[in-house]
């Protein structure tokens, strides 16, 4: 049979944020005995898929270049077969999980399904954590922007008003609660105003 | 009153107009709807983010429901196509190199000869030739097989048709991995005004009113969900109908170019939404009347007929049954809902829900409930007429 009876399945992870590639390929290295290659470019990976001709091939699910991979998996055909299908078409439950994640796998039809579950498991756990981290750190520059401009507005209330910088935080706070607003709002509406009159 | 919140996945496309005006105008409100419209990365994104629930509605390549309810591609799960967002608004390019050829084969360069541009391209360029579309399962796809396969060119052999994410595919041409492209607006102009390809041909051209995008749902969603899905679709068909007036394309192009939506000059969006498109970098402007629809014609009903079209190309290159790819795109398209959840918002209905596809040689009025519908033209620019009941010819 083919390589993907045989031997060690051969996995493919495009990704080219060097960390989070490093990342994937360790979760899949704990889950078992693999030869993963890593794709960092964007545009013209599909020819470096055409020399590997990997059994799976993971990619984030938010990845424009996913569309890519659908027509590879398309034009291929069993003997030159890359990359066949979407995770596995009746497993529903596994799908659900994997988008949740943020990962799309493209799995060679016809391999069984007790060699995949432990990459795609593998896989889910790690693009999970990536995903979450990446929100975290989303959050973390929000408040990070949401400081900064609350600090402009007590700085322009401080001139305006002649008011101590305490005061200042005091006369925004009760102005978020009273309008039943979140004081970042009512601070990036007090520095808008402040960049209109100028 | 609260308003029920629905997750709609768009790619960010002039196409995508009538969902972005019926959020940005009002239109969804109105029907007690908060329509969030979520820009995605990709069209197996929208459509993998369809079928498992994480959004409700989408704007989808007309193929896309049908070859997913036929088993191609993606998960084995079905989606219904309620309306037709947009008719027509594709373009087909070539590399500056091969276009060259062509002008020097004595193509024509009126942007409308589909077959005396498709000899002259066909004649000049290396085979095979590799063309890039922004997905396997789109009309820019269809287009290209039906075009260029009437005029000889064999697929695969000759006609290598490979998936570029739009936004790549000047960089594509550049480097040489295609030579030749059908994409959607903007991304064609993109190509015109980065230098390195130029425009050939309205999709129009070779079909004059072929769907391109649909308004799609998870299968058995709009029967669950009624309310709200007729509320969409009134939304959405006031928006179609608002764009469908000339008056009022400059707001349109105002709104589209926002940084949420296209991220563009305005005056490009504009071309589009009229039809005058540079198509080249001299700047050359080409007009083609109805180079993309909303609402005229009939524009947002979605004919099983076509659905048909579509599924017997699909079924052909993929060796799938006729019959059965027919039966499970007439339940793909759903004329049955477009009636009941439009009837009350006022829309025109027409008598039949299928029809002959490429028969109208000009704009003709047909049987519908005000009697004031006018249909055409249709034409494929080869002249043949495909009848949705006989075809296994």
């Amino acid at each position: 049979m083919t390589n993907a009876e045989t031997s060690r399945l051969r996995i493919a992870v495009i990704e080219k944020d060097r960390d989070r590639a490093m990342m994937i390929v360790d979760g899949l290295r704990e889950a078992g005995e693999y030869e993963v290659s890593v794709i960092g470019e964007e545009s013209g990976f599909a020819r470096r898929i055409e020399d590997l001709k990997p059994d799976v091939v993971l990619i984030d699910l938010e990845n424009p270049s996913r569309d890519v991979l659908e027509g590879l998996a398309l034009a291929s055909t069993p003997l030159d077969r890359p990359v066949a299908i979407f995770v596995d078409r009746s497993d529903t439950q596994l799908t659900r999980a994997a988008i949740e994640a943020g990962v799309s796998a493209y799995i060679v039809d016809g391999l069984r399904k007790e060699r995949i579950k432990p990459v795609l498991d593998a896989a889910i756990a790690r693009f999970g954590m990536i995903s979450r981290m990446r929100k975290e750190l989303d959050a973390t520059k929000a408040a990070l922007a949401e400081r900064k401009t609350i600090d402009r507005a007590k700085g322009i209330l401080m001139r305006a008003r002649g008011l101590s910088e305490e005061e200042a935080y005091t006369l925004l706070r009760r102005t978020a609660m009273d309008q039943g607003r979140k004081i970042g709002d009512v601070a990036s509406a007090i520095v808008t105003a402040a960049e209109l009159l100028r | 009153m609260s308003l029920r919140r629905l997750e709609c996945g768009f790619i960010p496309l002039i196409d995508s107009a009538p969902l972005v005006i019926a959020r940005e105008l009002g239109f969804a409100r109105e029907e007690g709807l908060d329509l969030q419209l979520q820009a995605q990365p990709s069209w197996s994104a929208v459509r993998d983010k369809l079928a498992l629930g994480r959004l409700d509605a989408a704007h989808l390549l007309a193929p896309v429901p049908i070859a997913m309810s036929m088993g191609l591609g993606g998960m084995a799960l079905a989606l219904d196509a309620l309306s037709v967002l947009s008719m027509n608004g594709n373009v087909v390019g070539v590399s500056s190199r091969l276009a060259r050829r062509m002008a020097d084969a004595g193509a024509p360069g009126d942007f409308r000869s589909a077959a005396e541009i498709g000899r002259a391209l066909i004649r000049v360029c290396d085979k095979p030739l590799t063309v890039g579309v922004p997905f396997p399962f789109s009309m820019h796809a269809e287009l290209l097989y039906y075009w260029l396969g009437a005029l000889g060119l064999k697929a695969p052999q000759d006609l290598i048709v490979r998936t570029v994410p739009p936004p790549q595919m000047a960089e594509a041409i550049e480097a040489g991995t295609i030579e030749a492209f059908c994409v959607g607006e903007p991304w064609g102009s993109v190509a015109v005004a980065r230098g390195c390809a130029e425009l050939i041909l309205p999709g129009a051209a070779i079909w004059n009113f072929a769907p391109e995008k649909v308004l799609a749902v998870r299968k058995g969603w709009a029967e669950r969900e009624i309310e709200a899905t007729s509320g969409l679709m009134r939304a959405v068909w006031r928006a179609a109908r608002w764009l469908g007036d000339s008056a009022n394309v400059m707001t349109a192009a105002e709104i589209m170019s926002g940084a949420d939506y296209l991220n563009l000059s305005s005056e490009m969006v504009e071309r589009t939404l009229q039809g005058r498109l540079l198509v080249n970098a001299s700047g050359e402007e080409r007009v083609t009347p109805r180079f993309i629809e909303f609402f005229d014609g009939a524009a947002t009903f979605p004919w099983r007929s076509q659905a048909v079209w579509i599924a017997t190309r699909l079924a052909r290159r993929n060796g799938l049954d006729l019959e059965e790819a027919a039966a499970v795109a007439r339940g793909c398209f759903r004329p049955d809902l477009y009636r009941t959840c439009l009837d009350s918002a006022g829309a025109d209905m027409p008598g039949a829900s299928e029809k002959l596809e490429g028969a109208l040689d000009m704009r003709s009025p047909v049987a519908s409930s005000t009697g004031e519908m006018y249909l055409g033209p249709d034409l494929f620019f080869d002249g043949r007429v495909f009848d949705p009941i006989v075809i296994s010819v």
